[in-house]
């Protein structure tokens, strides 16, 4: 372990200060969403979902399998005749209805998010929830205004859209594909992800009670061959992904030669780059939201931070500094930075990511927290004395690991920046704007951030180059996956 | 004193406000609540700053200072009193046989336009009175103009008069206007000698604000690592409920730590803020909130 500094260590330590749990309903077991009503599935399977920090069941959830997804496919292809019809001011008012009752629900949805998927409730109460719901806002404003988004283009919508979203921000990713969809007029079969089901669940009972025709949205629960039985569906026009670039590659390698569109949102190992004439504090903060945030279950992570030499050992010295203050424990506590590691599976991945890291000769920095004995933790972590052939430096790791490197000229940054198979996002902090837009000119990723990381919009498009995946999500660019014109 | 002020450390404003908003929204309850209550009452410098200041006025706050609410056990007392230095002898007298210390105002207070004379026979009239503390301002005017070698001396020389008596430096930073400003001051006063650098006078908006705060902190901090000095801090004006004192508080555990945590080196410039600290606390003894007519205003 690496010398920890103690001058600046907190002397106060706040009691636990839990968000209540008494104000939220969950049921045991759930069903599937299909056609505007909760049903049984076919083979009778259900699995459980998991609270990650101790292990215990939360609920039962439905495994659909083939006929399911059948099933719901035919509800939504039946819904879509009359769906894709109606006046389009009618379907934005559906969708405004979505919205208006998550911002009435959003505390207890925060707290199911916490609960189910190990996120702080500072995130999912300040960040996950709110945008949401702005997302089934803003999309319900373009649901009448589709022919100014496309002028002269006639704008149809595709049909039945598969969509298949993963666990790190599950109400979000629902929002983010479901709106732009149900706003052009898609009709749509959404699996959530087998860890964290349960406000997809929760969002089909408000869609169930904003009397939105049935079968327009039907949400249905599985792992993996549940989301291959979507994918391999001949009567889905569309599959829209979230995901890791390994699935995404066997998507697209499926739909390969047939009709279906499809756009993904995969991985990413994005460069967060530090100049000497940034606001070095400021710096340190952004290092600490863009790879700490989400428990660094974030595919547009800032997980390669690109230090300039001059001002190195400031830096570093700070963000170990900082990360000593980062409380890690009880998503719920309102005072956690840092939750749990939303499951087993990926905690697993996280620890043989790190010794990897040892193994190859990195420089371990983690931080002196007390983790629960119980659930999935990892302390924050970085690593120090890499290069870019360090296998952490070039594979994603989808956890609270930083791997710090350190560069010299822009020219040299841009370019290990931009050496990488993904190009999701990227973080440039200078007080120089001329630099700043110099570099977002030629780094090669979807997103750049100025001084400032992990902002998200729904009026701002996202999504990536090369192997993060393509298509946009939010804002106009947000439509256009979901239209075809005529 | 600053050689180059292009390598002056430069705040981002925005991400400054992200920051300290994290801040606010910590949860603070039960046991470390009533911990945080008693070491911010006795952070308090107890404050009257009035043109009507008389004698009878100082010895009520006095008399506050020393029993803030005798109703309540093992309470502390409040840190200092803060007056003009014409009431230093009687908040001196009035406070004989308590640990409470006497600060004073000094150097043409509040806006510190005069000459350098004047304000040193200004410090040392006060101190030669009896304070233990004298709180000066700097010259604003001078330091915008860019004339960071005036500011420097003229901290020097106040500091030489003030002898044994602490020296907070006040910035006036609502007149400052941006952190880059903050952090130069800042980085000045403490060369200079302060043993503390305050945000204001409480006389010009906006007074104390959280992202000001935390870039005087980050001053004191990365002057600890360069010279393993402590400074002390003071925010000073609109401060007025435990609310907002327990946001300054969080940022000072979380900034600076342990070490910094007591009244030696921090201090609220407050005048209100003790009851309300006070009614937390009587709330904590018997779970009700007692009307504010139960709390004597001194």
């Amino acid at each position: 372990m690496a010398k920890k500094n103690k001058y600046f260590k907190a002397s106060w330590s706040y009691d636990p200060a839990p968000e209540s749990t008494d104000h939220i309903q969950l049921q045991k077991k759930y069903d599937l969403y299909i056609d505007g009503k909760f049903i049984k599935p076919e083979n009778g399977k259900y699995f459980e979902t998991i609270n990650p920090t101790n292990d215990e069941i939360i609920a039962k959830v439905a495994l659909a399998e083939k006929e399911d997804v059948d099933k719901a496919v035919k509800a939504a292809r039946n819904a879509f005749k009359s769906w894709s019809k109606i006046e389009p001011k009618e379907r934005g008012k559906y969708i405004y209805r979505i919205a208006r009752l998550i911002q009435e629900r959003s505390r207890e949805f925060a707290v199911i998010e916490s609960l189910d998927g190990g996120k702080p409730i500072r995130e999912s109460r300040d960040i996950d929830i709110p945008l949401a719901a702005n997302h089934f806002f803003y999309y319900a404003g373009w649901a009448d205004k589709l022919e100014y988004a496309f002028p002269n283009r006639n704008p149809k919508p595709l049909g039945v859209t598969g969509q298949i979203i993963p666990w790190n921000f599950p109400l979000l990713m629902a929002a983010w594909k479901l709106a732009p969809a149900l706003a052009t007029g898609n009709t749509v079969v959404l699996k959530p992800a087998e860890t964290t089901p349960l406000t997809a669940l929760k969002l089909a009972e408000i869609i169930r009670d904003t009397g939105l025709p049935k079968g327009v949205v039907n949400i249905i629960t599985g792992a993996g061959k549940t989301g291959a039985n979507i994918v391999n569906h001949p009567d889905i026009d569309k599959i829209s992904f979230t995901g890791s670039t390994a699935v995404g590659k066997y998507i697209q390698k499926t739909v390969a030669g047939t009709h279906k569109k499809i756009t993904l949102e995969l991985g990413g190992k994005s460069a967060n780059i530090i100049f000497e004439d940034a606001a070095i504090d400021q710096a340190v903060e952004g290092i600490i939201d863009a790879i700490f945030f989400n428990q660094g279950h974030v595919c547009c992570a800032g997980s390669r931070l690109f230090i300039q030499e001059s001002v190195a050992d400031t830096v570093i010295q700070k963000l170990k500094d900082r990360m000593e203050t980062l409380i890690v424990g009880d998503p719920l506590d309102k005072n956690t930075d840092i939750g749990a590691i939303n499951s087993k599976r990926q905690l697993i991945i996280i620890e043989n990511y790190i010794k990897i890291g040892l193994n190859e000769g990195g420089e371990i920095f983690q931080t002196d927290c007390k983790l629960p004995s119980k659930g999935n933790w990892c302390a924050p972590t970085l690593f120090l004395n890499l290069s870019q052939s360090h296998t952490i430096v070039q594979e994603e790791i989808f956890g609270p690991v930083l791997a710090i490197q350190t560069f010299r000229t822009i020219q040299e940054v841009i370019e290990k920046a931009n050496n990488t198979p993904y190009g999701l996002a990227a973080g440039v902090w200078t007080q120089n704007g001329a630099k700043l837009f110099h570099l977002s000119q030629k780094l090669k990723a979807g997103v750049i951030w100025g001084n400032t990381f992990n902002k998200f919009d729904a009026t701002s498009p996202f999504g990536g180059y090369k192997e993060s995946g393509f298509g946009r999500e939010g804002g106009l660019h947000g439509l256009k996956p979901y239209v075809k014109f005529e | 004193m600053i050689k180059d002020s292009s390598k002056v450390p430069t705040y981002d404003t925005l991400g400054v406000i992200e920051r300290v908003n994290r801040f606010s929204k910590r949860s603070i309850k039960n046991s470390s609540k009533i911990a945080g209550l008693k070491l911010a009452l006795s952070m308090i410098d107890l404050t009257t700053l009035e043109g009507n200041d008389t004698k009878g006025k100082v010895e009520q706050l006095c008399y506050k200072a020393m029993h803030p609410h005798d109703a309540l056990q093992g309470l502390p007392t409040v840190a200092a009193i803060c007056v003009y230095p014409s009431m230093v002898s009687i908040a001196k007298n009035a406070l004989q046989g308590s640990k409470i210390n006497v600060a004073s105002v000094a150097t043409a207070f509040p806006s510190g336009q005069s000459d350098l004379k004047i304000k040193l026979a200004d410090t040392k009239f006060a101190v030669d009175q009896g304070a233990d503390e004298i709180d000066m301002v700097i010259s604003r005017g001078k330091f915008l103009s860019g004339d960071y070698q005036y500011v420097y001396d003229e901290i020097i020389a106040v500091k030489e008069a003030c002898g044994k008596a602490h020296l907070k430096v006040i910035l006036e930073t609502g007149e400052l206007e941006t952190l880059d400003n903050v952090r130069k001051a800042s980085e000045i006063a403490i060369q200079a000698g302060a043993d503390f650098i305050k945000t204001s006078t409480g006389k010009i908006q906006p007074a104390a604000t959280l992202p000001v705060t935390y870039v005087m902190l980050d001053t004191i901090k990365d002057h600890y690592i360069k010279t393993g000095k402590m400074i002390g801090m003071k925010p000073a004006g609109g401060i007025s409920n435990s609310k907002t004192a327990f946001q300054y508080l969080i940022m000072l555990n979380e900034v600076l730590g342990e070490k910094w945590m007591n009244s030696k080196y921090f201090r609220f410039g407050a005048s209100s803020l003790a009851n309300d600290i006070l009614m937390q606390l009587v709330k904590f003894e018997t779970g009700f909130y007692q009307s504010a007519n139960y709390f004597s205003k001194d």
